[in-house]
């Protein structure tokens, strides 16, 4: 732009000053200089102050250092053997856990979904709903856990309740952002035909959402999954439980073992949901 | 589809075939009986006399937990500020490493789809599968209970989520402004900054506040495992039974994670 007009004499000299000064720039992300200069301030002042935080203790750490190694020696090979049973039964809370919960929390994350939508829900039922999905999706999975263990006891239970909880926040949300987004159109005909309010469900809006509703079960079923693997951490049963006590007993290659297949169910769990969520989208 | 003629020549017009019919419903069947079974296997793992009496002692527990003993927060201010650094570093230290990551496991940007590639996405796929709760453990070992081990493990998670949305962003972009730079003659650090850079930038910062919002709430139970924060204070305070202090500190979290909820939305509402 206004650089091309000094260009013959750049080819002079070389190198332009002036004609530099004035070359086009990209504009800066925030336009007042001062509030720019003001937040770049206020970064640096926040990482100094947050790095004086961390007070690392570097004894510690190069103390540390051979108990890392020899985990990381429990990864060749990985002892899958002298605590199988263990490992079989933390997987099987877990994979048993994982499929209630999600079943019962789409069963029930379905009413509160359409009760969370504008277009089909009276103001008071939406309030309800959305508050409902708001104290569900606020506190951490592991934080609902530690109050279910204290109520039904230590064990699967409590983390099948949380993961179902969890799930209900979840799949309502976007469930009901679904339903809010549908063609009305299609829903006004069948309404058209004299059709009751469950026959409007059934006819008018599930069809349009099926296929969200099928590749969000999925991913809950993947997240329910890897959610379960912690959920052993604060006693709510599951293959964490497993992978807590191997740690506590300082048995690295088996904790090594239950790292591993814990890789390998997620990401055929991710696989699997992925390719289901491309199959009906 | 399927067309069945009645006895009087007109036709029925049915979704499926008697066959298909029968296929979907052995499906729901066998969901059912699979989620009957996994409850069966749960049952048998709970002991049930504990259930019944849940919701006494859930009174019980709401009982001990109110009043929240708010003298307590005096204690908590400095776990907290602790939580809200975890978090904030951890996200910085993601986004260091998993800008790069992204940049190497876009195809379009990659410098070798054959070698370069696959690594990073190996990479990117470790990082996501396993829950900053594990790293936490695992880097507690290593390095001692404290704050870092808390920003290493939330870092080692946002790595592969950043790394993975932003190179989904990569991938997507408009390949004729690309095409534009480099037709000015541009280099091809050039054609980055001027051509790619700029169309995943809004991405690249709304995943990040995502990501910062995500890592604060993550970073309040790190502390269960003994990786600093506001969580170590949780596990103290449950340990001895201490619910009122229990609840002060759900209050403070739920305040916490609200604010930077908010933020967030705010912050993503700005730039996209």
């Amino acid at each position: 732009m206004s650089a091309a007009a000094s260009l013959p004499a750049r080819g002079k000299t070389g190198f332009d000053a002036a004609a530099a000064a004035r070359a086009w720039r990209p504009p800066p992300l925030i336009a007042a200089p001062w509030l720019r200069y003001a937040v770049y301030l206020g970064a640096l002042a926040y990482a100094v102050l947050a790095f004086g935080t961390l007070e690392v203790n570097w004894a510690r750490a190069a103390e540390g250092l051979e108990r890392g190694l020899r985990f990381l020696s429990g990864f060749f090979p990985p002892d899958f053997t002298s605590k199988g049973d263990d490992i079989l039964e933390g997987l099987m809370e877990s994979l048993t856990m994982t499929v209630v919960s999600t079943v019962i929390g789409i069963a029930l994350s379905i009413p509160v979904a359409l009760g969370a939508s504008r277009n089909l829900a009276p103001l008071p039922v939406y309030l309800v709903c959305r508050a409902i999905i708001a104290v569900s999706r606020t506190f951490q999975e592991i934080i609902i856990a530690i109050v279910f263990v204290a109520m039904v006891g230590f064990g699967p239970l409590a983390g099948m309740l949380t993961l179902s909880f969890a799930t209900i926040g979840f799949m309502a949300k976007l469930l009901a952002e679904d339903i809010e987004d549908i063609e009305a159109a299609q829903a006004e005909a069948v309404r058209a035909t004299g059709s009751s309010w469950f026959q409007l469900l059934a006819w008018g809006i599930l069809p349009q959402v099926r296929p969200r509703l099928i590749g969000l079960s999925a991913y809950r079923l993947d997240i329910n999954f890897r959610e379960s693997a912690v959920l052993g951490l604060v006693g709510a049963g599951g293959i964490g439980d497993t992978l807590n006590t191997s740690f506590d007993r300082y048995e690295f290659d088996t904790a090594a073992a239950v790292l591993l297949i814990i890789i390998v169910i997620v990401l055929a769990c991710e696989y699997s949901s992925s390719w289901i969520r491309r199959k009906v989208q | 589809m399927a067309v069945t003629a009645r006895a009087d020549g007109g036709l029925d017009w049915r979704r499926r075939t008697p066959r298909g019919d029968l296929a979907v419903w052995a499906g729901w069947l066998a969901a059912v009986a699979l989620t009957v079974a996994c409850f069966e296997y749960i049952s048998q793992r709970t002991i049930w006399a504990f259930v019944w009496d849940a919701p006494t002692q859930g009174a019980d527990l709401v009982g001990r937990m109110f009043p929240p003993r708010w003298s307590y927060a005096e204690q908590l201010w400095k776990p907290l500020w602790d939580t809200v650094n975890i978090a904030t570093l951890g996200t910085v230290l993601a986004v260091v490493f998993g800008v790069p990551l992204a940049f190497l496991a876009a195809h379009n940007t990659t410098p070798s789809r054959l070698l370069v590639r696959p690594v990073a996405l190996f990479v990117i796929v470790a990082s996501r599968s396993i829950n900053s709760l594990i790293w936490a453990l695992v880097l507690v070992i290593v390095l001692g209970p404290g704050m870092l081990a808390g920003v290493l493990a939330i870092g080692l998670r946002s790595v592969g989520f950043i790394a993975k949305l932003l190179y989904e962003a990569i991938e997507e972009i408009d390949a004729t402004q690309v095409e534009a730079v480099s037709a000015t003659g541009a280099s091809r650090p050039q054609v980055l900054a001027w051509g790619i850079v700029p169309q995943v930038m809004p991405a690249f910062a709304g995943l990040t506040v995502f990501r910062w919002d995500i890592n604060i709430r993550e970073a309040t139970v790190l502390g269960l495992v003994g990786a600093g924060g506001i969580g170590m204070q949780l596990q103290s305070s449950i340990n001895v039974l201490a619910w009122p202090q229990v609840t002060m500190i759900f209050v403070l979290i739920l305040g916490t994670v609200l604010v930077s909820e908010w933020l967030s939305a705010r912050v993503r509402h700005a730039i996209i």
